[in-house]
C-alpha cells in the first residue's frame, strides 16, 4: 500500500478516536482470566483476595488449599466486579492438588489440558460459520507460586514452567515472602532467575514502549523479578493508618509497603498497567501458536507437520487445498502429455511397421509377378520353339511319307513295268 | 484485532462482588486506548457519485487537506474505482485514511452494471481479510484493514427525488457497507426545497427497503446527539477548500455574486453535522459495524458457499477440524477420481487404437493371403502349361522315336544306310520326273482332243 503523509490545514476531529474507543470499551465491559498454581498453603487465595480487594475466597467459597483433592483438579470461579464505571468479569482458575501428592509426575497435565481446551473452545467459536458472541475464556495469565525455600527452584517448578511457558503468560512469584530477609530474598531471586535462564524458560516479558519514562520503570521491575509477595485479608492499624498486613509479635508485615514486599508492583503491573497486554499476548502469540499447530495438523492429514517440514505454511487450509489441486492438475497434465507422447510414438511405430509390411508385400508381389511373367515368356518361347520343331518335323514326316509313297508307287509301277 | 472487539454478552454464573478499596482495573479502558494510539488507527471511505458532483472537494474539506485529485472525463467506458491512502496525524492520533472514489459513475448510457465494480471492490476487501483470517499462520493484529468502513453516497441536488440509479446502487450496497447518503452541492437548493427533498429521499429509501446507516443509540453518552442527527439525514453538504473573508475571519466558503456560502455555518449547510457524525462521534462505530455486521455476513455467505456448516445433518455441532478433515477427504477423493477418469479415457483410447491397428493388420494379412493364392493359381496354371508342354514334348519325342522305329532301314538317320538312301533319293527323283512327264502327256493329249 502506497501511502503518503499529509498535513492537516485545520481541525478535522479524528483526534477524538481514542475517546470513541474508550467509550465503546467501557460499554462492552472487560474480561480477564487468571490462573493460580502452586502447592497448598502458599497463600494463593489470600493473595487473590488482596489483589482484588474482595472476598473471592471466603468460608462460603473456600480457596483451593481448603479443598483437599486426591488428584489435580482445575476449577474456576467467576466474579463480576465494578470500579469507576468499568465492569470486569474476572475468572480465577484454581488448581487444587497441584504438587501435593507424593508422586507429582505429570501433575501439570490437567492444567495443560485445561488451557488447550479453552484454546479449542475459542478456535471452534471463531471458526463457526455463524459467529455471534465469542466469549473469551482463554487463560490470560498464570501466577506460579514458588515456595520460599530460599535455595532455588524445585524440579517440579522447573518442569511446570518449561511445559507451560509457550502456552500461557507465566508470572512466577515468591510466595509468603515475609519468611525471607531482604538479603535472602535478593539471593533467592538471583538464583531463580539464573535457573530460569539456564532452562530457557520464557516467563512473561514486559513490552518495550516508545516512552523513555515507561521503559525505565519497566527496567526497575525487571530487576526485581521474580516478585516476592505477601497477602493478607486482615486490616491492621499501623501508625494511625489502616493497612493490610500480617501481625507478628515483632511487627507488622505490610502488604502494600514496597519495602516489605513486591505486592504493589505485582498489583500495578498485573491490573493497572499490563492487564491489556497480557490479553493481547495471549491472543496474538499463545493462541496463534495453538491455532497454527492445530490447523497444520489438519492440513497435512495428521502427519506431524513440525517434523516433516521446517516451517508452517502461512496459507489457510483451504488455500492449501487449492494449491494442491492446482499442483495436481499440472501433474495430471504432464502425465497426460507423457502418456500421449508414448502413445503417439507406439502408434507411429506400429503404423510404420504396417507400411513396411505393405511395401514388402507389394514388392514381393511385383517380384513374383515378374518372375511368373518371365517364366511365362520362357514357357511361351519354349512352346513356340517346340511347336516350330514339331510342325517342321511333321512337315518332314509328311514329306517323307509322300516320298515313301511316291517311291512305293514307283516301285509298284516299276514292278508293273509302267515306268520306262 | 483484539478479541475484545467482538460484542460480548453478560455472563451468567458470575457472582457480583463488592470491592473493599481501589483495585485499579478502571484503567483498563486507558490501557486499551494507549495500545490503539500506539498502533494507529485506520479508516476507509468510499465515495460514490456522478462525475463532477463534488466528491473530491468534500473529502478535501472534511479532512482539511489536499488529496491528489484527478479530474475525470465524462467518457469513461466503465465505472472504475480509484483508491488512495494517506497518513494523517492530529495531535497524538495517527490515522491511515484510504479514500476510494468512483470514476465515471453515472456517465455511461447503459448504467445497469454501474454498481458492479463497486460491489466487487467491497467484496474484494472482505475476501482479502477473510483469506488472512483463514491462514494457518496469520498476523491479524497488525493487518492493514482495507475494508470499506463508510460509504458516502452523493445525491444529485435535483430537488425532486432519487434517481433510479441511486436506488438500484444503494439497494445493492446496503448489506455490504454503511451507507451515508449526502445531498451534494446543497448550495443550489433553497431551504424549503431542501426540507421537502430530504423527506422525499428518506421516504423513497424506506419504501424501497434501503438500509442506510443509522447513528447508534445504544450508548447513553452519545444517544441524544445521534438521535437528533438521525433526524437530519440525509446531510446536505457543500464543500470548498477556498477561503473567503467573512467579517474578520477567513472561512471556507463559496463566493457568489449574491452572497457567500459558508461551509462551516450550520445555517448554510449540514457540513459540520456530517463531520461531527462521521469523524468525531461515530468513526469507531462505523468501523465496528463493518467488522461485526457486514464482514460477518460476507464471511457467513462465503463459507456456506464453500460447503461449511456449523452442524452436521444430525444437527450435532461440527468442529472446525471435522469440517476441514471432511473437506480434505472429499478433496482427495475428487483428485483420485479425476486421475482415474483420465487413466480410463487413455486406456480406452489405447484399446481403440489397438483394435484399429489390428484390423489394418488383419486386412493386410488378408491381402497377403489373397495375393499368395493368386500367385499360387498362376503358378499352378503355369505348371499346367509346363506339364502340357512336357507332355507334348514327351509325346512328340515318343512319336519321333516310334516313327523312327517304323521306318525301314535306311530311313533312319543312320549313316550306315546312306548309300541306300541316296539310291532311294535318286529313285524318288526319277519317279517324280516320271510322274511329271506323265502329267504333261496327259495334259497334251487333253489339249489335242
Amino acid at each position: 500500500v502506497l501511502q503518503q503523509q499529509k498535513n492537516l490545514d485545520g481541525y478535522v476531529g479524528f483526534a477524538s478516536l481514542p475517546n470513541q474507543v474508550y467509550r465503546k470499551s467501557v460499554k462492552r465491559g472487560f474480561e480477564f482470566t487468571l490462573m493460580v498454581v502452586g502447592e497448598s498453603g502458599l497463600g494463593k487465595s489470600t493473595l487473590i483476595n488482596s489483589l482484588f480487594l474482595t472476598d473471592l475466597y471466603s468460608t462460603e467459597y473456600p480457596g483451593p488449599s481448603h479443598r483437599i483433592k486426591k488428584t489435580v483438579q482445575v476449577e474456576q470461579s467467576k466474579v463480576l466486579i465494578k470500579e469507576g464505571g468499568v465492569q470486569l468479569l474476572l475468572t480465577i482458575v484454581d488448581t487444587p492438588g497441584f504438587g501435593d501428592a507424593v508422586d507429582n509426575s505429570n501433575c501439570w497435565q490437567p492444567i495443560i489440558d485445561h488451557i488447550d481446551s479453552k484454546f479449542e473452545d475459542y478456535l471452534n467459536s471463531e471458526s463457526r460459520v455463524n459467529r455471534r458472541q465469542m466469549p473469551d475464556s482463554r487463560i490470560h495469565c498464570c501466577l506460579y507460586f514458588i515456595a520460599p525455600s530460599g535455595h532455588g527452584l524445585k524440579p517440579l517448578d522447573i518442569e511446570f514452567m518449561k511445559r507451560l511457558h509457550e502456552k500461557v503468560n507465566v508470572i512466577p512469584l515468591i510466595a509468603k515472602a515475609d519468611t525471607l530477609t531482604p538479603e535472602e530474598c535478593q539471593q533467592f531471586k538471583k538464583q531463580i532467575m539464573r535457573e530460569i535462564q539456564e532452562h530457557k524458560i520464557k516467563i512473561y516479558e514486559f513490552p518495550e514502549t516508545d516512552d523513555e519514562e515507561e521503559n525505565r520503570l519497566v527496567k526497575k521491575i525487571k530487576d526485581k523479578l521474580p516478585l516476592a509477595v505477601v497477602g493478607s485479608n486482615t486490616i491492621i492499624e499501623v501508625n494511625g493508618k489502616r493497612v493490610r498486613g500480617r501481625q507478628y509479635p515483632w511487627g507488622v508485615a505490610e502488604v502494600e509497603n514496597s519495602d516489605h514486599c513486591d505486592f504493589t508492583i505485582l498489583r500495578d503491573m498485573l491490573i493497572r498497567t499490563h492487564m491489556q497486554d497480557l490479553k493481547d499476548v495471549t491472543n496474538n502469540v499463545h493462541y496463534e501458536n495453538y491455532r497454527s499447530r492445530k490447523l497444520a495438523a489438519v492440513t497435512y492429514n495428521g502427519v506431524d507437520n513440525n517434523k516433516a517440514k521446517g516451517q508452517l505454511s502461512t496459507k489457510s487450509p483451504l488455500a492449501q487445498m487449492e494449491e494442491e489441486r492446482r499442483e495436481h492438475v499440472a501433474k495430471m497434465k504432464k502425465m497426460e502429455m507423457e502418456m500421449e507422447q508414448v502413445f503417439e510414438m507406439k502408434v507411429k511405430e506400429k503404423v510404420q511397421k504396417l507400411k513396411d509390411s505393405e511395401a514388402e508385400l507389394q514388392r514381393r508381389h511385383e517380384q513374383m509377378k515378374k518372375n511368373l511373367e518371365a517364366q511365362h515368356k520362357e514357357l511361351e518361347e519354349k512352346r513356340r520353339v517346340f511347336e516350330d520343331e514339331r510342325s517342321n518335323w511333321e512337315l518332314q514326316q509328311r514329306l517323307e511319307q509322300q516320298k515313301m509313297e511316291a517311291s512305293r508307287t514307283l516301285e509298284k509301277n516299276k514292278k508293273k513295268g509302267k515306268i520306262f | 484485532m483484539a478479541s475484545s472487539d467482538v460484542a460480548r454478552q453478560p455472563d451468567k454464573g458470575a457472582r457480583p462482588l463488592s470491592l473493599a478499596g481501589h483495585v485499579g482495573f478502571d484503567s483498563l479502558p486507558d490501557q486499551l486506548v494507549n495500545k490503539s494510539i500506539t498502533q494507529g488507527f485506520c479508516f476507509n471511505i468510499l465515495c460514490i457519485g456522478e462525475t463532477g458532483i463534488g466528491k473530491s472537494t468534500l473529502m478535501d474539506t472534511l479532512f482539511n487537506t489536499n488529496f491528489e485529485n484527478f479530474e475525470s472525463s465524462h467518457f469513461e467506458p466503465q465505472v472504475k474505482l480509484r483508491a488512495q491512502t494517506y497518513d494523517l496525524q492530529e495531535s497524538n492520533v495517527r490515522l491511515r485514511l484510504t479514500v476510494v472514489n468512483t470514476v465515471g459513475f453515472g456517465d455511461q448510457m447503459n448504467k445497469q452494471e454501474s454498481y458492479q465494480p463497486v460491489v466487487d471492490y467491497i467484496d474484494k476487501q472482505f475476501e482479502t481479510y477473510l483469506q488472512e483470517e483463514l491462514k494457518i499462520k496469520r498476523s491479524l493484529h497488525n493487518y492493514h484493514d482495507s475494508r470499506v468502513h463508510a460509504c458516502l453516497y452523493f445525491i444529485s441536488p435535483s430537488g425532486h427525488s432519487l434517481k433510479s440509479l441511486d436506488l438500484v446502487t444503494m439497494k445493492k450496497l446496503d448489506s455490504k457497507v454503511n451507507i451515508i447518503p449526502v445531498i451534494a452541492k446543497a448550495d443550489t437548493i433553497s431551504k424549503s426545497e431542501l426540507h421537502k427533498f430530504k423527506i422525499k429521499i428518506m421516504s423513497e429509501l424506506v419504501s424501497n427497503g434501503v438500509q442506510i446507516y443509522q447513528f447508534p443509540l445504544d450508548d447513553e453518552t452519545v444517544a441524544k446527539v445521534n438521535t437528533t442527527m438521525n433526524g437530519h439525514l440525509p446531510f446536505a453538504v457543500v464543500g470548498s477548500t477556498e477561503e473567503v473573508c467573512v467579517g474578520n475571519k477567513m472561512v471556507k466558503a463559496r463566493q457568489y455574486p449574491w452572497g457567500v456560502v459558508q461551509v462551516e455555518n450550520e445555517h448554510h449547510c449540514d457540513f459540520v453535522k456530517l463531520r461531527e457524525m462521521l469523524i468525531c462521534v461515530n468513526m469507531e462505530d462505523l468501523r465496528e459495524q463493518t467488522h461485526t455486521r457486514h464482514y460477518e455476513l460476507y464471511r457467513r455467505c462465503k463459507l456456506e458457499e464453500m460447503g461449511f456448516k456449523d452442524t452436521d445433518p444430525e444437527c450435532k455441532p461440527v468442529s472446525l477440524q471435522q469440517t476441514y478433515e471432511a473437506k480434505r477427504q472429499e478433496f482427495l477423493a475428487e483428485l483420485q477420481k479425476r486421475e482415474d477418469e483420465m487413466r480410463q479415457v487413455f486406456v480406452q483410447r489405447v484399446k481403440e487404437k489397438e483394435a484399429e491397428l489390428k484390423e489394418a493388420e488383419r486386412e493386410l494379412q488378408g491381402r497377403f493371403e489373397q495375393l499368395k493364392r493368386l500367385h499360387a493359381d498362376e503358378k499352378a496354371a503355369l505348371e499346367e502349361k509346363k506339364r502340357l508342354l512336357d507332355n507334348d514334348l514327351t509325346s512328340f519325342g515318343n512319336r519321333r522315336t516310334a516313327a523312327a522305329l517304323l521306318q525301314p532301314p535306311g530311313f533312319t538317320v543312320n549313316g550306315k544306310k546312306d548309300k541306300d538312301r541316296k539310291k532311294w533319293v535318286e529313285l524318288s527323283c526319277l519317279y517324280l520326273m516320271a510322274q511329271y512327264t506323265q502329267a504333261l502327256m496327259a495334259n497334251f493329249k487333253l489339249f489335242l482332243s
